[in-house]
């Protein structure tokens, strides 16, 4: 009844193009970004801010990235975390050995870096495909990170290795408190976000998809495969890097290389597939789960630990609560594909049909 | 000279022990074409499970014996309340299906037995053997001399298995075409339960050896990222490819990190076997022994 798009006449190509055609949606979006530009920072505490909204949003950054690379132009890559590694390690290093540098800058910069380190490792996408080149994209990852530990160089010879955000300061205010982060962090993110969706319905996004789709009758056809795929490696990394640069600086403020590990990788895989393959709203989506679930089951075993205690009075072990969560995270993924391997953003696009017939059975 | 050897050699041997865990991933990537990322996990699941169960008092034999039977009875379910339920999905989903399984098990088998590592004993001590030290003034592990015998007969096990055995052709029927292969009658779900019980026992086989020899603990999983560059050097198809690409990541990591590893400040065993894999597959982009797939638009 309410979303419908009937009497929306298209009278112009502007219109006709625009991201969100349908008018209800529009209204949705701006009431959205309302909602996370004035309504989050005026309610939202301290522990929301800095544990669940920046996280959430510098994740869905990183799976955008890889769901550019993956979803959109095919390329499996295991190896976002070490391309995230890049773009922390770059920023901290180009603020600190660029006096003046701006940090906007530097994060552009890092994710300039994370994008050319993105390209030499996509170089053997162009002979390899599938599984053979995920296996090998694991070859950044563990490399990135031995390169990272083994130059002290990187981390300014600091003894561990840690690194620690310098502070960051834009137009002469400083950034230091979690909500001017989430300020910046939720710019940065939407405008990258925008931009995501902008080029993956321009040429360059038919592009990827048509390589992904086959690459052989892409290439048969004209498209450039070289250019392709390696524009979408350089993208791909980019966003990884930038969300990487936030990762250092806008959440957790120290960090080592041993921080971006093959199962940051494989979390922000879990990311893409739940939230949905080849759809920007599926990163944000499968971000939000990812993030929201370890916080969940926490709650779930304090409860049964409140539970086993009024009963037996004694709680479950700690390793036992650790080893439950392992199980029921890897058990609901297996659930997640079983029920919808389309993954969230699915489910969503679902909903918005029945939506516009609803009340009418059709 | 002989520094150069005893490298090499030692290097071949511990190929040999990357092939055993790399053969669970081609046997069940062959059949089904699932790429089984929860290999490692089954060999610490098998490992820890062995040696839970001798810690209870049971005899080597015996708990040889309920091991492999707990492996069959994960595989069956596996295949009934997971596998089953994904046919027809792309790869990648399959793919991460069992991502999400290496969770699950790591956890579960966690759970059962505890998480602290423990030693495990296999009679066979990790000693060099003198018969060579002393002819050729060359050390040669006893223990993975050994290794390498079972591996070997693993294989030409595994070899007749599948060219003489009704399921053994039943398995390379599905490998070739599901749909074809269903269509004459092979039960496909029962292939599949098979093979997923045979990558059980080679995880038993190969969690038995690595957790002799550095320990049972969860450091086992990791196995399976050793593993991984063995298999796209030899092919995901191939079982002889496993052995070959084994024995070569094998030798030249352990080359690498004796002659190069010191110009770059070591530790470099982490990520030397991926470049090399990468290097092969430039050249043949379907490892050494893997089908060539032809692209038809």
């Amino acid at each position: 009844m309410l979303y419908r798009e009937a009497g929306q006449f298209k009278t112009s190509y502007a219109t006709d193009q625009q991201i969100f055609p349908i008018r209800q949606d529009r209204v949705a979006v701006v009431a959205l970004a309302a909602l996370a530009f004035v309504v989050v920072p005026l309610i939202a505490t301290q522990y929301w801010l800095s544990a669940i909204l920046i996280p959430f949003l510098i994740f869905a950054l990183a799976a955008l990235g890889l769901n550019i690379l993956t979803g959109y132009a095919g390329q499996l890559s295991l190896g976002t975390a070490a391309f995230m590694a890049v773009g922390a390690f770059a920023a901290y290093n180009f603020v600190l050995r660029v006096p003046g540098m701006p940090v906007l800058l530097a994060f552009v910069l890092a994710g300039g870096c994370a994008a050319l380190v993105g390209v030499l490792f996509g170089l053997p996408s162009l002979r390899i495909k599938g599984f053979y080149l995920a296996v090998a994209t694991l070859a950044a990852q563990f490399f990135v990170v031995w390169a990272l530990v083994k130059f002290p160089w990187f981390s300014n010879y600091s003894s561990s290795g840690v690194i620690t955000a310098q502070k960051m300061t834009i137009l002469g205010i400083d950034i230091d408190t979690p909500l001017r982060k989430y300020m910046l962090t939720l710019t940065i993110v939407t405008l990258l976000a925008l931009a995501a969706k902008n080029m993956v319905r321009s040429s360059i996004g038919r592009a990827w998809m048509a390589v992904r789709d086959m690459d052989v009758a892409a290439e048969v056809i004209g498209f450039p495969l070289m250019r392709t795929k390696l524009t979408a490696f350089a993208v791909s990394s980019f966003y990884c890097g930038v969300a990487g640069a936030l990762y250092a600086y806008a959440y957790l403020g120290t960090v080592e290389p041993e921080a971006f590990t093959l199962d940051l990788s494989f979390r922000i895989l879990f990311m893409i597939i739940i939230g949905g393959i080849g759809s920007i709203l599926g990163s944000f989506l499968g971000a939000g789960f990812i993030v929201l679930l370890p916080i969940f089951l926490n709650i779930v075993v304090h409860w049964l630990n409140g539970v086993a205690q009024s009963l037996f009075s004694a709680s479950l072990p700690a390793s036992i609560t650790s080893n439950l969560e392992l199980m029921v995270f890897g058990g609901l993924i297996i659930f997640f594909l079983i029920v919808e391997p389309h993954g969230l953003a699915r489910l969503w696009q679902i909903g918005k049909e029945k939506l516009r017939l609803w009340p009418f059975p059709h | 000279m002989t520094f150069f050897f005893e490298v090499l050699i030692g290097g071949l041997l511990s190929g040999v022990m990357y092939s055993l865990v790399a053969l669970g991933f081609v046997l069940i990537y062959k059949a089904s074409g699932v790429f089984n990322f929860a290999q490692g996990a089954l060999v610490f699941m098998a490992a820890l499970t062995f040696v839970g169960l001798t810690e209870m008092g049971l005899g080597f034999a015996m708990a040889l014996a309920v091991t492999l039977v707990v492996m069959i009875a994960g595989a069956l379910l596996t295949e009934r309340l997971v596998l089953r339920k994904l046919v027809n999905q792309p790869q990648i989903t399959l793919f991460m299906a069992t991502i999400g399984l290496t969770f699950f098990i790591e956890g579960l088998t966690q759970l059962v037995w505890g998480s602290q590592p423990r030693g495990l004993d296999l009679g066979i001590p990790d000693q060099p053997i003198e018969w060579v030290l002393d002819r050729a003034g060359i050390v040669v592990s006893q223990f993975e001399l050994f290794a390498a015998g079972v591996a070997a007969v693993m294989v030409a096990a595994l070899a007749l298995f599948f060219q003489k055995t009704r399921i053994g052709r039943g398995l390379r029927a599905v490998a070739d075409d599901h749909q074809a292969a269903q269509s004459i009658g092979i039960p496909l779900h029962l292939i599949w339960a098979y093979v997923w019980a045979a990558a059980g026992f080679v995880a038993l086989v190969a969690g038995l050896l690595w957790g002799a020899r550095n320990g049972v603990q969860f450091a086992l999983t990791f196995t399976a990222l050793k593993a991984l560059p063995v298999l796209i050097l030899g092919g995901f198809e191939s079982v002889p490819g496993a052995i070959i690409g084994g024995l070569i990541i094998g030798a030249v990591e352990k080359l690498a990190e004796v002659y190069v590893g010191p110009m770059v400040g070591g530790g470099i065993e982490g990520w030397v076997a991926y470049v090399i894999a990468l290097l092969f597959l430039l050249v043949r982009p379907e490892g050494l022994f893997g089908e060539k797939h032809i692209d038809r638009v």
